[in-house]
Parts: C-alpha cells; sequence; structure tokens
C-alpha cells in the first residue's frame, strides 16, 4: 500500500499558520507523526492562502527534509510550484497531480522523469470529470499511451479515478472497483491505482468509517495508493489487514507490528 | 519478431550478512564470509544480481557422532574424537565455514558442561581460521545454559550463533545482541512463523540484517519439497520488500539427509541401491543442489565428496 498522509495542508490551520510565521515546529511534528505511522510519501500542498506559494512550497519540503527522509509528494496544480518543489527534493518524489489532457501529460512526464519522479495522474482534462467508468478509461488509455511513447516506467504512474465525494454523487463511488480492475489489465506491469480518500467522506457524520470501508474494499479490487489520514490508526490498520487478506504480504502474528518496522 | 523482454523488476534485495572477524576487525580469523544480496530469484541474474555466492558450512560435533554411518565416518576416521582437528580436516575438504554442533551438551547426550564447551570452541578457533557457526542442541533450558557462555567466550569472533524459536528466543537474542555475534531464527517449515520470530527478536532491538533464518530442512524424499516451496516464498517476499522476510537462508542438508536409509543403509542390506560410497553423496548432493534453487545462502553439509560437488555446482552457476 502506497500511502501518502495527507495532513502537511495550508488548508489545515495549524499548517497555515507555520507557513505564514515561517515556525517550523508544527510542521516538522506532522512530518514525523506520519512517518512513524507509516506514511510512504508525505504530501505537501501549501493551501490556498499561503502569500507567496512558491517560496512556500520550498520551506515546507525543506524543512520536514531536516526532520525525516520520507520521500514528498508535492501536491499542487499549478506548474511554476511543482518545479520549485521539485528543485529542493532530495529523496524519492511524487507529483500530485496532473490532468490528461495530452499536453499535460507531456509536459508532467518530462518534468517527472527529470527527476526520476512518480507521477499521479486524473482522469479527468480541462473540460472535466467524467461521470462513468468508459470515459475514465479512455483517459487511462491515454496515459498508458503516453507512458509508452514518454518510456515513463508504469509503476511509477499512480492513476486517481477522481473518487466523488459520497455525499455529492452516491452512484460514484462503487464505479471505482470496476476501474480499480481494469487498470490492472491494462498493461504489465500495471500503473498504480490512487484515491483521495479523505475528499470522499469530507462533510459526512461517518468520516473515518466511510474512509475506512471504500479503502478496505477498493484494496479487494486493486487500489493500492490513497491520498489519507495516516495519523487514523483504525484507517492504517484496516489497509494493512485488507492486504493481508488479499495475500499481498506474509501473515505473521504480529503483522500489524511487522507492518511498521 | 521482437522478443519480448520479460525480466521481473524486483524492488529489494537479501540482507547482507558478514560472518568472522579478521585481527583488525577485533577478531581471529584469516577471513571472512559475506552472505546474501541476491536481487532475483535464485540464478536468473537477467531480472537483477545474483549477490553473493552461497557458501558451504561443514559440521563439527563437541561429541563423536553415534549415528553416523561407517561411509559417512571413514573421511574423519581419526579426528572424530577431536573437534579441532576434525574442523581442520573440514577445511582440508573445502569448507567455507565450520559449524560447531553442541550434540553434547544435550541432558541425554552427555551433558557437557560450558566450561567443556568453551574449551572446545577455543581449540577450533585456534585450529582454523575459518569464520563459525555455532550450533546449540535445541533442547531450550540447556541451550540457554551453554550457549550465552560459548557466546561471551567468542566475543568479536562475529560468529553466528543459532537457535532461536518463537518459544525461546530471548536469551539468546540478548546475548548475541551484546556479543555482537549474528542470529539464526528457526521456524517448523512455516513461513508464517518465520516472519513471527524475525519480529520477535527484532521487537528486541536486534538488527534485521544479522539475523539468519532457518526454516527446518527436508531431504530428498523426506519432505524436501516442503522446504523448497517455503523458502521460494521467502525469497519472493524478500525481493518484493518484505523486511522481515530479507534475511538470508540456511539449511541443514548434511544431517538431513544422512538420516534418509537411502543414504545410510549398508551395501549388504541394500544391495540394489548401488554402492553407499557414491549412494549417501549423491543423497546429500542432490538435496542440496536441489534447495540452490530455492534461494539458500549458507548449506551444512557432511561428506566431503557432497562438498565438492555442490561447490563445483555452485562455481558454475556463478
Amino acid at each position: 500500500m502506497i500511502s501518502i498522509g495527507e495532513r502537511i495542508n495550508g488548508m489545515f490551520k495549524d499548517v497555515r499558520e507555520s507557513i505564514k510565521n515561517k515556525d517550523p515546529k508544527a510542521i516538522q511534528e506532522l512530518a514525523k507523526k506520519q512517518t512513524e505511522a507509516g506514511a510512504t510519501y508525505l504530501d505537501v500542498n501549501v493551501g490556498p492562502a499561503a502569500t507567496d506559494p512558491v517560496d512556500a512550497m520550498k520551506w515546507l519540503i525543506e524543512v520536514i527534509q531536516d526532520t525525516v527522509k520520507t520521500p514528498i509528494a508535492i501536491d499542487s496544480q499549478k506548474w511554476d510550484i511543482v518545479e520549485a518543489g521539485l528543485s529542493v527534493v532530495k529523496n524519492d518524489v511524487l507529483i500530485n497531480s496532473t490532468k490528461s489532457d495530452p499536453e499535460e501529460l507531456d509536459k508532467y512526464m518530462g518534468i517527472a522523469k527529470d527527476y526520476n519522479a512518480s507521477l499521479i495522474c486524473l482522469t479527468m482534462d480541462k473540460h472535466g470529470i467524467p461521470q462513468d467508468v468508459e470515459k475514465r478509461m479512455e483517459f487511462v488509455m491515454q496515459i498508458v499511451e503516453k507512458a509508452v511513447e514518454h518510456d515513463f516506467p508504469m509503476e511509477k504512474i499512480l492513476i486517481d479515478p477522481v473518487l466523488f465525494p459520497i455525499n455529492v454523487d452516491q452512484k460514484q463511488p462503487a464505479l471505482m472497483f470496476d476501474i480499480f480492475s481494469q487498470i490492472q489489465m491494462i498493461s504489465d506491469p500495471a500503473p498504480q491505482r490512487n484515491v483521495g480518500l479523505s475528499n470522499f467522506s469530507q462533510g459526512t457524520k461517518e468520516k473515518r468509517l466511510l474512509a475506512r470501508t471504500f479503502l478496505t474494499m477498493g484494496i479487494a479490487y486493486g487500489l493500492n495508493a490513497a491520498v489519507m489520514d495516516v495519523l487514523d490508526k483504525d484507517l492504517m490498520d484496516a489497509a494493512i489487514t485488507a492486504e493481508i487478506i488479499m495475500n499481498k504480504n506474509v501473515y505473521s502474528d504480529s503483522y500489524l507490528t511487522a507492518f511498521r518496522k | 519478431m521482437e522478443i519480448p523482454n520479460v525480466a521481473e523488476k524486483w524492488t529489494s534485495s537479501v540482507n547482507e550478512i558478514t560472518i568472522g572477524a579478521t585481527k583488525e576487525e577485533g577478531g581471529t580469523r584469516e577471513k571472512t564470509i559475506t552472505i546474501g544480496g541476491s536481487k532475483c530469484i535464485p540464478f536468473m541474474d537477467f531480472d537483477g544480481s545474483k549477490g553473493r555466492k552461497p557458501v558451504i558450512a561443514m559440521d563439527v560435533y563437541d561429541i563423536p557422532p553415534d549415528d553416523w554411518p561407517e561411509t559417512l565416518k571413514k573421511p574423519f576416521a581419526d579426528v572424530l574424537n577431536n573437534p579441532a582437528q576434525w574442523a581442520k580436516k573440514c577445511v582440508e575438504y573445502g569448507a567455507d565455514l565450520i559449524c560447531l554442533k553442541l550434540e553434547g551438551i544435550h541432558p541425554d547426550k552427555g551433558n557437557k558442561s560450558a566450561a567443556e564447551t568453551v574449551d572446545i570452541a577455543k581449540s577450533i578457533l585456534a585450529a582454523v581460521g575459518v569464520p563459525l557457526i555455532i550450533w546449540g542442541c535445541e533442547h531450550d533450558e540447556k541451550d540457554n545454559e551453554i550457549l550465552p557462555k560459548v557466546s561471551q567466550a567468542l566475543k568479536g569472533e562475529n560468529c553466528l550463533i543459532g537457535v532461536v524459536t518463537q518459544d525461546n528466543y530471548k536469551t539468546l537474542t540478548v546475548t548475541c545482541l551484546a556479543d555482537g555475534h549474528s542470529i539464526i531464527t528457526l521456524s517448523p517449515v512455516d513461513i508464517n512463523i518465520a516472519k513471527q520470530v524475525n519480529i520477535l527478536v527484532s521487537e528486541m532491538d536486534f538488527p534485521l540484517n544479522r539475523i539468519v533464518m532457518f526454516q527446518t530442512t527436508g531431504a530428498l524424499g523426506y519432505g524436501m519439497e516442503y522446504t523448497y516451496s517455503i523458502q521460494e516464498r521467502e525469497r519472493i517476499a524478500a525481493l518484493t520488500g518484505d523486511k522481515l522476510m530479507a534475511m538470508p537462508v540456511i539449511c541443514d542438508v548434511g544431517h538431513e539427509a544422512w538420516r534418509a536409509k537411502e543414504a545410510k543403509s549398508d551395501d549388504k542390506d541394500a544391495p540394489q541401491w548401488g554402492p553407499g560410497e557414491e549412494r549417501g553423496p549423491m543423497w546429500e548432493t542432490i538435496t542440496a543442489t536441489s534447495l540452490l534453487q530455492s534461494g539458500v545462502d549458507i548449506i551444512r553439509m557432511n561428506h566431503p565428496k557432497a562438498v565438492a560437488a555442490v561447490k563445483k555446482c555452485i562455481d558454475r552457476l556463478y
């Protein structure tokens, strides 16, 4: 499971304040806690309020890297912020994310390759997010074709079929399972399958239960990456257990401990 | 038509472990042995690096073995009473390491004391320059009494000591940690327990890269395929990034192969099976070379003919 810890995001007040006051303490604490919780990547998003987002991205990455070696996921839709982030990362890195317009894929796969970065590709383009499986799979095909064209390693692509919040369109979540299955058939090796998990349950009264249940069901269909609250121990334990059930890891009586080693 | 590249892309590798310490490193060995490091299924080097060559440890017992057939005793005829001379002979026969099996400390087989055992270990140390493996008698109480003493006496020599199990690991883990030795974790042909023992040992702050796994060995005709398939799964788990399964593997081929009636029967009892001189070593050789394909880093062996044949096989595969 590729778990992308979502907590270092300017949408959260503590992170916003830290950026504003250039006070690294809260950021470094979050980096440490998420790393200890088993995060594969630490998502870094400056949020909408930062006055100088390019500078903020660089500063965040630098203060995180002063504390932990956990790879960074640069979370931005803005090219200059992504570029700035890449210029300061020291370890493995993930770009979160690009849309699937051909020119966007060219641009992002180009830079990702330059930095040996992994890349989240959303199954959407400038016209918006498709509502059905078929159109999403067309984007998947496009992503895979572009990866072949750019000689981009397929296992470094994380396809995100854009999971809607459950309270926005209840038909959508179930479609994801079909897409996860289909992506695994599209090439060998196949691209990874990612979702934004907290977005899915935002604004609901059972936020954690919904996220946990979706993740568990998704893993049964081949979901293997998520931008998620890694500090939610129940959520992490459910993911680890689901992967054991799917025979992705060797079982042992202390398998939960084993995962956190 | 272009032939597709079917090489697997493994993400991880088997841990490397060095056994033995030279004078400069605080020990007295003439050379050290490094095992592990493989980044591929055994010998499929188009997938990735083969890593270090598998090595052979020859067994030396602290008492003359009572169940060895004549064929096996013959190459060691004058030395079975003298572990140091026995070890020397093994090195002449090509042993990369000596495995001192403390059979004689077992309450039913001699109940040797710690002092006697330490003397034996030291005499071997003085007689040969290769690194040592120390193997208890697998009687928990006796092992917990004797092995710490031997471990302390060999401090600085960077030995490999075993075995620990799910139910008995604390004493030896603490000892090996304190004295700087590596450790062997045993599981009874069970991959889940293998992982569990590794977790238990590592929870005592024992470094993962100083553990060697032992899945009790089955000889040809006596469950070898169970050992094979578990070791194969261990290797795949190591290559796919399971840190708790990334340890090198040791097999006890000699003892197991020579327990088989096909190996040990007298010529007069089994004339139809051909001469024991050939049959026994062959049984041991085939067990070893078969298990090599599943992923083994150290093979414990007995008969010099078998050792020579297996070494030749390893050299040709590397």
